[in-house]
């Protein structure tokens, strides 16, 4: 394989807070190569977000390195991030705040273009502008609305083609289809898929539902209070999950069918810790059913298999 | 705190819709939430409401407890009995002992839902003296006590004030306040949908057992078809106002016959168990109840819509237990 596109090397982001240190993202490394997807998955509050924004440095890491195309852009120049930002785009959680309310669709989608000086006269934005509406399949009639005046799905449209405007080779979708509902959100994930194929994207896609991150991802990284349990490509995951919390949170999901009515199931007790300066030990053994003497030591993630990484002693 | 029950046959209907038109009056537009909607729910049976977003299953939740807002929402047809209460022309002292008495809520988001400024011991108190007010100030600490136990709470918290709980903590809270007077039919709209998955599983697991206990009849609203299927005995499908598809959770997830919606829903969800390359969404958008299409609401987004389907609202067709409101089995039915 050749150089990632874009690589994480013990990535840390703490917060201080009046109670004390706040473990977001705790030693968190990654690679994710040309056109391909990696899935975090976690609970909220497991620093998944956090993850993403600061991969993008719109949250400046505590330490770690963040490589792009081989390149720690970490200690980039305002003026160096913002041509690296040209290939680096995000995609927002909720389609209702993450929208300018008094700005038109066209305005949104041209502001990009706009900042990184892509396109200089009116008349080229504007066509742009219009492609990248087609390639998102918002019809041409919502060039001159507002974000009020559109749905949830439409409006995580825009906020798609708005990622897309300065032709990124890399985009970090934070729950892009969570806020919508599932008739809608299958369209939206059709259409980042189809985006892929043609232009050959990256993305990084947080989500908490297992079931998107297995229809979207090539890769799953599993998250809990800020360190990863596990990390595998995808079959790989669903084949055999070898961390307890992977398994209770695989368990814990519906499934739309009645044969899966009475399996065995892992419903956890407890919830998540406080994330305020963690123990050194194992984050998930407060919940774990296995927990032991071993596990109030830090854990590092090993190799079980090739390619999959699990941090548990008991695995 | 026995209830005197009418009627002990487990088969009893407790609550029946039939034909419910609701409108929200607003300056703007007139918005259609329910047309014709109709549902009948026997005692003991755990009922999964779903739909999408502006389907009109909050509207049918508060249409029961009769808590539409007041000169916005308005009833214009059909009717709702409870238990042989007439709920549109109960007079408002029998509401109030309807309410939260008799039948429950657990509203959708519990970090709204609760007072910030009474203590959570006193919130769940709350519900036995308006509904209880010859039981022992004793015995009503009691109960508060017993209840935050069974829903899995510490009664020694029962002195905190909300925000020093968790998420899944303050659903259990009001869970609790809802099961307290030990209800007939719960209502919950959307219990889990604010939580984390596991702890979904938890308040599922809880909400499940307490049921089992006091063997009340509930309406689950979700839009989630897993939680239904591990969940529920019967389910109804709404689209626009209207139940289009109510059978067993057999008759609904065998998916031999379906209506052409839920059908879509069931090819939208990316599946745990098989993989697909591209997921079949449902064309179109969800209607629009302010300006619903004539005919089958449904029509414009089916992929078997015909002539008549633009025209004529069809008929809810009944195969047993289960029953299909779509023109593609009015033929079946003719042959």
């Amino acid at each position: 394989m050749g150089v990632p596109l874009i690589e994480a090397r013990n990535v840390k982001k703490y917060f201080k807070t009046p109670a004390g240190i706040l473990h977001a993202v705790d030693d968190v490394s990654f690679q994710i190569q040309p056109g391909e997807t990696l899935g975090v998955v976690g609970e909220s509050g497991c620093g998944k977000s956090t993850l993403g924004r600061t991969i993008l440095r719109l949250l400046e890491a505590t330490d770690g390195e963040v490589l792009y195309d081989g390149e720690n852009i970490l200690n980039y120049s305002k003026q160096d991030m913002k041509k690296v930002h040209r290939n680096m785009q995000m995609i927002f959680q909720d389609p209702f705040t993450s929208l300018n309310p008094r700005l038109s669709i066209s305005s949104i989608i041209a502001e990009p273009i706009k900042v990184c000086g892509l396109l200089k006269s009116n008349r080229e934005i504007q066509e742009r502008v219009g492609e990248l509406m087609d390639m998102c399949g918002l019809p041409n009639r919502y060039v001159n609305t507002y974000p009020h005046e559109l749905d949830g799905g439409r409006r995580q449209r825009v906020g798609l083609a708005r990622a897309l405007a300065v032709d990124p080779k890399f985009i970090v979708c934070d729950e892009p289809v969570s806020a919508l509902d599932v008739s809608i959100q299958a369209q939206i994930l059709n259409l980042l898929m189809d985006l892929q194929d043609q232009k050959k994207l990256s993305y990084m896609f947080i989500t908490h539902d297992l079931c998107v991150v297995r229809h979207i991802s090539d890769k799953i990284m599993v998250m809990y209070m800020g360190t990863v349990v596990e990390y595998a490509t995808k079959e790989e995951m669903f084949r055999y999950q070898a961390h307890p919390y992977t398994k209770a949170l695989l368990s814990a999901i519906p499934i739309a069918d009645l044969s899966h009515r009475n399996r065995e199931r892992h419903v956890l007790s407890g919830e998540v810790a406080n994330p305020i300066n963690p123990a050194p030990g194992c984050r998930f053994a407060p919940r774990c059913p296995h927990a032991c003497e071993r596990c109030k030591e830090p854990q590092k993630l090993r190799e079980i298999a090739p390619g999959h990484y699990v941090a548990c002693v008991m695995c | 705190m026995g209830k005197e029950l009418n009627s002990n046959s487990d088969n009893k209907t407790v609550l029946e819709i039939k034909d419910l038109h609701v409108q929200y009056n607003t300056d703007e537009a007139v918005v259609h939430a329910l047309n014709g909607f109709s549902l009948e729910l026997k005692r003991g049976e755990k009922l999964g409401l779903v739909g999408e977003t502006g389907a009109g299953k909050t509207t049918m939740a508060l249409s029961v407890l009769r808590l539409l807002p007041s000169k916005v929402g308005e009833v214009t047809r059909g009717s709702i009995v409870y238990d042989g209460i007439d709920i549109l022309k109960a007079s408002h002292k029998e509401m109030l002992n309807l309410r939260g008495h008799r039948i429950s809520m657990i509203f959708q988001d519990p970090m709204t839902s609760l007072n910030p400024v009474i203590t959570v011991g006193n919130q769940i108190l709350e519900v036995l003296k308006l509904h209880f007010p010859e039981m022992s100030a004793k015995e009503m600490e009691h109960q508060v006590d017993e209840i935050m136990l069974m829903v899995g709470i510490p009664p020694a918290r029962k002195h905190e004030y909300p925000h020093q709980f968790s998420g899944g903590m303050k659903q259990r809270i009001v869970i609790a306040m809802a099961l307290v007077a030990e209800p007939e039919l719960l209502l919950a709209d959307e219990p889990t949908t604010a939580l984390d998955v596991t702890i979904q599983a938890q308040i599922l697991e809880l909400m499940s057992r307490l049921k089992e206990k006091f063997n009340s009849a509930m309406i689950l609203v979700t839009h989630d078809l897993g939680v239904v299927a591990e969940f529920c005995d019967t389910v109804a499908i709404v689209y626009a106002g209207e139940v289009v598809e109510l059978g067993t959770v057999e008759d609904i997830y065998a998916r031999k016959e379906n209506h052409p919606y839920t059908t879509g829903l069931f090819q939208c969800i990316p599946d745990l168990t098989t993989t697909v390359d591209r997921l079949d969404p449902i064309p179109g958008f969800v209607a629009d109840p302010t300006d619903l299409p004539e005919g089958c609401s449904f029509a414009p987004r089916c992929p078997h819509c015909t002539e008549r389907c633009l025209k004529e609202n069809p008929e809810m067709h009944m195969n047993g237990s289960h029953g299909i409101k779509c023109h593609l089995f009015d033929e079946k039915e003719g042959k």
